[in-house]
């Protein structure tokens, strides 16, 4: 039954009122948390995501593990039990949980300069605090932020965003639960969108090659997107610190 | 800005959910309106040229619709004369939710320009969302929406004026109240200037049922009632079907219960019409009835009289009886979930005056309708297309209103238009847009086409195809190329060179999906310069054509097949006759004669290895109507002959359909479109074990292989046509032949079982069917001459096609054999004749007689409706009747006296006496007889005449 249901109305608009090239509204927060050395809060729609990030710091748990040119990157992705509409038994550790944690740690290994701390590691912790569709590329957002918020030297953003197929014609960006639940395939990009770098790429579904091209556009404008809201956040927020401090006043 | 929507909704095992969605409001929403200076000009086709004229109003305004009207009163929006409106997406949504087709049709109009229909997005525009109060009905909250943008658009633009049309009261008085100008459509249409003709149209929902009349239906249940008792299984929900036979009965297909449900009289249909999904109560099982026998027709004039019908369900009372072993579960419907109500052809009962006319549908499962029309006295000489509105519970018939007419009754025109419309048969012109998809002429082969083709214009190939064809899609060929070998070419029509995949014309092509044969007309599925010139395989001339070449050994065995794109020249293009003619001729040398020779012989070799295998031989009474030409006027009927070399192309064409199913299946396992034949089931051939057991024979069933073999059996030296007419009846135990999609069925599903092969396709006939179009393109990309599109891959989709594609064909078929039969009735219009036919079924008061001659099939009433005979005795055991000392068998020859009787005009029949076996008191003389006997005495005759003309008047 929801096969018939189209993605996209006939006027253009889809189910939620947006057009197809319209990212959901990306709200942020950095330095929500005072205890971890960096931490960010994102509300892509209704999907929020918390993301907090320890370090770096000495190795933990096994001395083995260190290396010696490079920092270690541990991430934990969990969602909270109240995060679906239907009650989640585990918050972490299933499989689709340690799949999207190691995801998450190939995107930021490609972005933070960890050869600057050797025999050290640095811990991100994302939290799903609601799930709405596109948890990925909350928590990769979510996480830039909290890793500019430690501190830590990242050689650029990376956002992620997701894009699919209205109709099987039409791309369309960053997908929604309802979007997700009624189909078309969902192709998950992680980029970097300055350099136009593709770090991780995943699709739900098959589609036709002839589509791929013109939606891994979207997604990679859909990421540079993402990239322009979350520069003017960190810069908003870098600006309220600094003015707090009075370095701003200065220039 | 940005909002949620929260809403609770119920899951299928019943928990209750929370879901919590976006729902964003947008300032880039506009008003369409052309004179408007606010908004950013969008595509709108809102025109400031049009003008509604309505003599209530003394301006020119724009219509805004509630849904019940677009709901109920889409045949009025259909008219050219209501444009410039407005239509909200609240309505839109709740039309869409309420009902696809009318959805589909409104959706068709808001695309037509010239109608000026504009869609507005109220629900997302900053202005015009408002939110859902707690505890407010979605209904009221629709409402609510559609005034609020109401008020909108008359505050945006003070200069023009807008028209609200509902028919829901409390809506409209509030909305007036408000200060919107609001009238209930009737009101608007009937002070519509040249609105006259639209009155007719208007559907008659009465939402008021009148307290004062009798019902004569008890009433439905309500839904929750309804659904309550399916739930705890009192109730039974399924397809309602209607008796053809009898308006008082019908059947519910209900898929927990083995047997459909039998639901007789009034009451028990309940207003249920042919194809809705009703709920029904079951009686207990002593009540239980056998389906009755008897054959009622609805002979109703007048609305209020229900005496008739009551008189009629006595009549059925009686008859029911609880025959053993045939009882089945017998009910009543008690409310119905979704009505299926389409348009019907049809005409207009004779002998009323008055506003109020009834209508009789040709579809005889459907009841009659009453309509309400001005033009009585000029419809009644037209066939006409009602359709029903609703079906109160006071109303002997449904109530409905008349849509258009088609045109003079009994007219030629006319009736293919019925044919059509009945079968639901696309035959309207190809669009502009369509016609743009063609190839400019003239057309010619270019070097780059030359290139990418294997040249094999230098083969002597033809092609063999019925007298008059014009659309010639296959040719062959056959040559030695030594060492005992030969190669066989089979070359088909390369359309989908000219049909590229999501263009107008594929579109088109697609939902047409094939081409339709009438007797004197045909419905191309593609445009006549693709069907008839440039893909048409004509003699002497260079077409583009997708070749299917084997190696094969003298014994006919594939050594090596290849498939690739190719040029060619057909020689010549054969008929059937002609091909036979050059076969047989034996002074005959040249390359073209030798090459269906060695064809000829080949095809004999695979037609017997096929049928070793198990293929079945089936036959049914096919004919051929010979017209004149000028006149349009049938000149003969005789049935088709059939030549050696129809077998022989048919050979190939099935060995060049199974080479190409392998192949795709090979490199396509998920999306190829393949063809299945399912095997029965072996209660399907019950009547076919039955008569073949009355006759001596055993018939087996257990395989295709041993019912090939025991028909192969059954020939009795007597009467030679009897085997043939074993196979007709063999035939109608089988199921339709379907395509599919290869990824949506499991391996062994894939079966042909007429065939006998495990893998079939259609490849050969791409100007006249799709399926081989998405074939040949398949094909194409596994040879490397083409590419794929998205759609070619996605098996969803292709499971889609093959649904449309099987409902056309089906339909194709059905509206083929009705246009065969109006013409085989045109044909004895006047005519009297005796002929040789068959007893092909035994029943209770008739028998079913066959007239090869004719490819008729007509029923012999031995005694009148609810009669039984005193001449006959019915055997049921034997199935046969007797009479005296003559006893009627299945399969008996019998001469008959065939006559057509026109009482009906919609349902022409033929009425059949009986010449010889003679049986005193009930059979009539040979006519040659009567002749003689004309010149002695003519008064005799006469009085045979009259009683021939009373009988006729009771069957009618």
């Amino acid at each position: 039954m929801s096969r018939n249901r189209d993605l996209l109305s006939k006027i253009g608009l889809r189910l939620d009122g947006r057009r197809p090239d319209e990212l959901r509204r990306i709200r942020c927060k950095l330095g929500v948390f005072t205890e971890p050395d960096g931490s960010a809060y994102l509300e892509q729609g209704l999907t929020k995501v918390l993301a907090a990030v320890y370090g770096p710091h000495q190795v933990r748990g096994g001395r083995s593990k260190a290396q010696h040119d490079t920092a270690i990157i541990n991430c934990q992705f969990s969602m909270a039990v109240f995060s679906t509409t239907d009650r989640k038994k585990r918050p972490r550790g299933d499989r689709k949980s340690t799949e999207l944690s190691m995801h998450l740690q190939q995107a930021l290994e490609a972005v933070i300069k960890s050869e600057l701390y050797p025999w050290s590691q640095i811990d991100v912790y994302v939290e799903v605090l609601h799930a709405d569709g596109g948890i990925y590329t909350a928590c990769v957002n979510a996480a830039t932020l909290a890793l500019i918020d430690a501190g830590i030297p990242l050689k650029e953003y990376v956002c992620a965003c997701t894009a699919s197929l209205a109709n099987n014609d039409v791309p369309m960006i960053d997908i929604s639960h309802q979007e997700e639940i009624i189909g078309g395939p969902t192709l998950t990009v992680a980029a970097l969108p300055m350099s136009g770098k593709i770090v991780l790429m995943e699709m739900s579904q098959r589609f036709h090659m002839d589509h791929l091209e013109k939606v891994l556009n979207k997604a990679l404008q859909g990421c540079k997107d993402i990239r322009q809201i979350l520069d003017e956040a960190v810069r908003l927020h870098v600006r309220d610190i600094g003015s707090s401090t009075g370095w701003a006043n200065t220039s | 800005m940005f909002t949620t929507k929260v809403f609770i909704k119920k899951t299928r095992i019943g928990n209750f959910l929370k879901n919590v969605r976006e729902h964003y409001i947008r300032d880039d929403i506009f008003c369409g309106v052309p004179s408007c200076d606010k908004c950013t000009p969008v595509e709108s086709f809102l025109s400031s040229i049009h003008k509604n004229e309505c003599s209530s109003y003394d301006f020119n305004h724009y219509l805004i619709l509630d849904t019940n009207v677009i709901l109920d009163q889409m045949d009025v929006l259909d008219e050219d004369v209501i444009g410039n409106v407005i239509i909200l997406h609240t309505v839109l949504k709740e039309v869409k939710h309420r009902s696809l087709p009318i959805y589909k049709r409104l959706h068709s109009i808001i695309e037509n320009p010239s109608r000026h229909f504009y869609v507005f997005t109220n629900d997302h525009h900053k202005d015009t969302y408002i939110k859902q109060n707690d505890g407010e009905l979605v209904n009221d909250y629709n409402d609510r929406s559609i005034r609020k943008s109401c008020l909108w658009y008359m505050d945006h633009l003070p200069k023009e004026k807008f028209i609200f049309l509902s028919d829901d009261v409390n809506n409209r008085n509030i909305a007036l109240e408000e200060g919107i100008l609001a009238c209930s459509i009737r009101e608007y249409v009937s002070h519509l200037v040249n609105g006259a003709a639209l009155e007719d149209k208007l559907s008659r929902k009465d939402y008021h049922i009148d307290s004062n009349t009798k019902d004569v239906f008890p009433p439905h249940l309500t839904n929750v009632e309804l659904l309550n008792g399916i739930k705890e299984g009192a109730l039974y929900q399924g397809t309602f079907r209607a008796s053809r036979d009898n308006f008082l009965e019908g059947f519910v297909n209900v898929e927990s219960l083995d047997d459909p449900v039998i639901v007789q009289g009034r009451t028990g249909l309940n207003r249920a019409v042919d194809g809705d999904f009703v709920v029904v109560n079951l009686f207990n099982k002593e009540d239980w009835i056998s389906p009755s026998e008897i054959v009622l027709e609805d002979d109703g004039v007048a609305e209020e009289n229900i005496d008739e019908v009551e008189k009629k369900e006595r009549q059925l009372k009686k008859s029911a009886h609880k025959k053993k072993g045939e009882i089945k579960p017998t009910g009543r419907v008690v409310g119905i979930i979704r009505r299926k109500w389409r348009q019907y052809c049809g005409i207009l009962q004779g002998g009323m005056d008055g506003v109020y006319q009834l209508f009789i549908p040709a579809d005889k499962s459907i009841p009659k309708i009453r309509i309400e029309t001005r033009q009585a006295e000029f419809l009644r000489t037209q066939k006409l297309i009602v359709t029903i509105d609703s079906w109160p519970r006071h109303s002997r018939y449904p109530h409905g209103h008349f849509v258009r007419a088609l045109g003079k009754i009994g007219d030629q025109n006319t009736e293919n238009e019925v044919v059509l419309l009945e079968h639901d048969v696309p035959h309207s012109q190809f669009s502009e847009e369509v016609l743009s998809c063609l190839p400019k002429l003239p057309w010619i082969i270019t070097e780059e086409d030359e290139q990418k083709r294997v040249d094999l214009r230098h083969i002597d190939i033809c092609s063999v195809d019925p007298p008059g064809c014009t659309d010639i899609d296959d040719a062959l060929h056959c040559r030695p190329i030594g060492e005992g070998r030969l190669e066989v070419g089979v070359h088909i029509a390369d359309v989908s060179h000219f049909i590229r995949p999501g263009t107008a014309l594929d579109l088109e092509a697609a939902s047409r999906a094939t081409t339709v044969y009438l007797v004197n007309k045909r419905i191309d599925m593609v445009p006549d310069l693709l069907s008839s010139n440039l893909c048409s395989l004509r003699g002497g001339e260079e077409r583009f054509a997708f070749s299917c070449v084997w190696e094969m050994d003298e014994n006919a065995n594939i050594l090596n097949t290849r498939f690739h794109k190719s040029i060619i020249r057909s020689r010549s293009a054969m008929t059937y006759e002609e091909a036979q003619m050059t076969i047989d001729d034996k002074t005959k040398t040249d390359s073209i004669a030798e090459s269906l020779r060695s064809l000829n012989k080949l095809a004999k070799i695979l037609k017997k290895g096929r049928l070793e295998k198990g293929a079945l031989v089936l036959a049914s009474p096919e004919v051929k109507i010979q017209m004149d030409s000028e006149t349009m006027e049938p000149l003969d009927v005789e049935v088709k002959k059939l030549f050696e070399t129809n077998s022989m192309v048919e050979e190939f064409m099935l060995l060049a359909n199974i080479s190409v199913a392998q192949k795709i299946l090979e490199d396509f396992p998920e999306c190829a479109m393949l063809r299945r034949h399912p095997t029965p089931p072996t209660s399907n051939f019950d009547p076919l074990v039955k008569a073949g057991r009355h006759l001596g024979f055993d018939i087996k069933i257990e395989s295709g292989k041993q019912l090939a073999k025991s028909l192969d059996d059954a020939v009795k030296p007597d009467n030679p046509y009897m085997n043939t007419m074993l196979r007709i009846l063999a035939t109608r135990c089988m199921l339709q032949a379907v395509y599919f999609a290869s990824g949506s069925l499991q391996k062994d599903e894939y079966f042909h079982y007429g065939l006998a092969v495990p893998l079939y396709t259609h490849f050969t006939s791409p100007i006249r069917r799709y399926a081989d179009i998405i074939v040949h393109r398949l094909l194409a990309v596994t040879c490397g001459s083409d590419c794929t599109y998205p759609d070619l891959l996605d098996k969803q989709k292709t499971g889609n096609l093959c649904q449309n594609l099987n409902y056309r064909n089906r339909m194709a078929q059905y509206a083929g054999r009705a246009s065969v039969a109006f013409n085989t009735h045109l044909f004895f219009k006047g005519k009297l004749q005796d002929e040789d036919g068959y007893i092909l079924y035994v029943r209770k008061n008739a028998l079913q007689i066959l007239i090869p001659k004719y490819g008729l099939e007509c029923t012999l009433f031995l005694a009148h409706k609810g009669e039984t005979s005193n001449i006959f005795e019915y055997n049921e055991e034997d199935q046969t009747q007797k009479a005296g000392d003559v006893v009627l068998h299945s399969f008996d020859p019998v001469k008959v006296r065939l006559s057509l009787n026109s009482d009906n005009i919609q349902h022409e029949k033929f009425v059949l006496q009986l010449v010889s076996p003679c049986i005193s008191g009930f059979s009539v003389p040979p006519l040659s007889e009567i002749e003689k006997m004309e010149v002695v005495d003519d008064k005799k005759r006469k009085s045979a005449n009259d009683g021939h003309k009373k009988k006729n008047k009771k069957r009618s």
